[in-house]
């Protein structure tokens, strides 16, 4: 049972419950901005690197900056061993998070140049493509990339005749439906959207309404992230005045 | 790695314009309003040598469909169920901007959006498939040739794995001492649910179905919907690099479980049953 009788999830969470969300900002020396986020048993990296030098250089673009992503899942991520190669999975879901990240940024303000996305998953507990996009996001901000709103991601799903807020991975195996999505907060406008499994058209919208309500709640966490790298003290002195 | 970039078709600026003032209007450019259809063509079992075929024409896309039937040990995970495995290819025959060689991007995202439809839907009841659970099931292969490439790929294939696995027939396997026999025989597939995708795509604020090449260079953001027999939501995929509003969404929603009836009842058709 994915639910109890007392409304308890498998993992004691609420219906309504988000997993434990921990950001933490520039955690990688090298890169221009990086993010890692705990996202309940997800442990996802995120660096960013540019805007820079396009190689292979006939990719570059005139009039704006391309955007290159990569997800990737670490061997000793999964249950069973996953193969380091590129999975049809990962090509899809490194397209997916680049075209939810791409309307959240200024591209046209750096042409010629490049911005690379690596999201690195180290350990894999069901919604890591939403949590790579709320620590590349992030990440993004933190590399100082001009951009319009942060990308906060979330997923809903249906267990029987429930609508949750934010699958895991268990539930995303023996449940009904997950769907995620990526949301702009300030624009309010859905930028991932992804469905596997049934909902009726009232589900759907319950469902939709749920994940932009989680996407919302995330969106507070990245703010609080950003804000905690660079204002961290100022923010605590503020509060002792 | 996933690049953005431009539009291998470049549409001139001229005409662009032209398309955005003609949206603007309530017309495209081939004429038609923002939610009909291209002429939908069906044909079924064109290929002999497959268990089940189909090509669709959906205005100048021509996508082809064939299934053939194996048997093999189980999914992990999935080990009292038939295995289906879907594929895509874009052929160099399908425009002047196709080059040979392994899929990329879309082409994977294609055939995922596609099997997304058909395994989320359970058309096929793969729990009837297994011949013996846990080591010897039946081995469904949809594999897709596109032919020639005219914007709306998606439901184009679609259409045509659904018809090919509809009108297929399976091969009746025993199992003797360990070994896998074909009786010879046939048996109609374990069909539960037709499923039916409809694709949108954003260009500005007008949403419009069945896009055409011209219309995909030029749009903004795309939206699938799948839906089964009963109007439910199985599959949902947004693509390209723009975002949808809410009111957008749910709106392209409704239309997708109209359109998809009114499709469905085309596929419903090539069965002769109804």
């Amino acid at each position: 049972m994915l639910i109890d009788e007392n409304g308890k999830r498998s993992d004691n969470r609420g219906i309504d419950d988000l997993r434990q969300i921990k950001i933490t900002v520039g955690v990688v020396k090298n890169a221009d901005g990086s993010a890692f986020i705990e996202f309940g048993k997800n442990k996802i990296i995120v660096a960013v690197y540019g805007p820079r030098e396009v190689h292979p250089k006939h990719m570059a673009l005139p009039d704006r900056c391309v955007l290159r992503c990569r997800y990737h899942m670490s061997p000793f991520s999964t249950d069973t061993r996953k193969n380091p190669a590129p999975s049809r999975r990962e090509v899809e879901i490194s397209k997916v998070i680049r075209e939810s990240l791409e309307p959240s940024l200024i591209l046209s303000d750096y042409p010629r140049a490049v911005i690379d996305v690596f999201v690195e998953v180290l350990q894999a507990d069901g919604g890591s493509r939403c949590a790579g996009i709320n620590a590349a996001s992030v990440a993004l901000a933190d590399a100082g990339i001009n951009m319009r709103d942060l990308v906060s991601a979330c997923a809903a799903g249906r267990l029987g005749d429930n609508i949750v807020l934010d699958i895991n991975d268990q539930e995303d195996k023996e449940g009904d439906a997950d769907m995620p999505v990526a949301y702009l907060s300030n624009a309010d406008q859905i930028t991932l959207l992804q469905l596997d499994g049934r909902l009726s058209p009232t589900q759907f919208s319950e469902c939709l309404n749920k994940a932009i309500h989680g996407c919302k709640l995330v969106y507070e966490i990245q703010k609080e992230a950003l804000m905690k790298k660079y204002f961290g003290d100022e923010v605590e002195l503020k509060e002792e005045v | 790695m996933s690049s953005s970039k431009r539009s291998t078709i470049i549409v001139e600026q001229l005409r662009k314009q032209q398309m955005i003032e003609a949206l603007s209007r309530g017309k495209r450019l081939d004429g038609r309003n923002f939610e009909s259809y291209r002429d939908l063509e069906i044909e079924i079992g064109i290929i002999d040598k497959a268990n089940g075929s189909a090509k669709v024409k959906l205005g100048n896309t021509e996508v082809l469909a064939g299934v053939k039937v194996e048997t093999g040990e189980p999914f992990e995970g999935l080990e009292n169920k038939g295995a289906l495995i879907m594929s895509a290819e874009v052929l160099p025959t399908a425009s002047s901007h196709v080059e040979p060689g392994p899929p990329d991007e879309e082409a994977i995202e294609l055939s995922r959006v596609v099997d997304r439809g058909v395994r989320e839907s359970k058309m096929l009841d793969l729990d009837k498939l297994a011949l013996i659970p846990g080591k010897i099931v039946y081995t469904i292969f949809v594999d897709c040739s596109i032919i020639n490439s005219d914007g709306n790929l998606l439901d184009a294939t679609s259409y045509a794995v659904v018809a090919a696995l509809l009108t297929c027939k399976l091969p009746i396997f025993v199992v003797e001492n360990d070994r896998v026999i074909d009786t010879g025989s046939i048996m109609p597939p374990p069909i539960t649910t037709i499923p039916v995708s409809v694709t949108a795509v954003r260009i500005g604020d007008s949403v419009l179905l069945d896009p055409t090449m011209e219309e995909e260079a030029c749009m903004d953001a795309r939206i699938t919907i799948t839906t089964q027999s009963e109007g439910d939501l199985v599959a949902l995929q947004k693509g390209y690099t723009g975002p949808f509003s809410v009111n957008q969404i749910l709106r392209s929603v409704e239309i997708a479980r109209n359109k998809g009836e009114e499709i469905r009842s085309r596929i419903k058709g090539l069965n002769g049953t109804g």
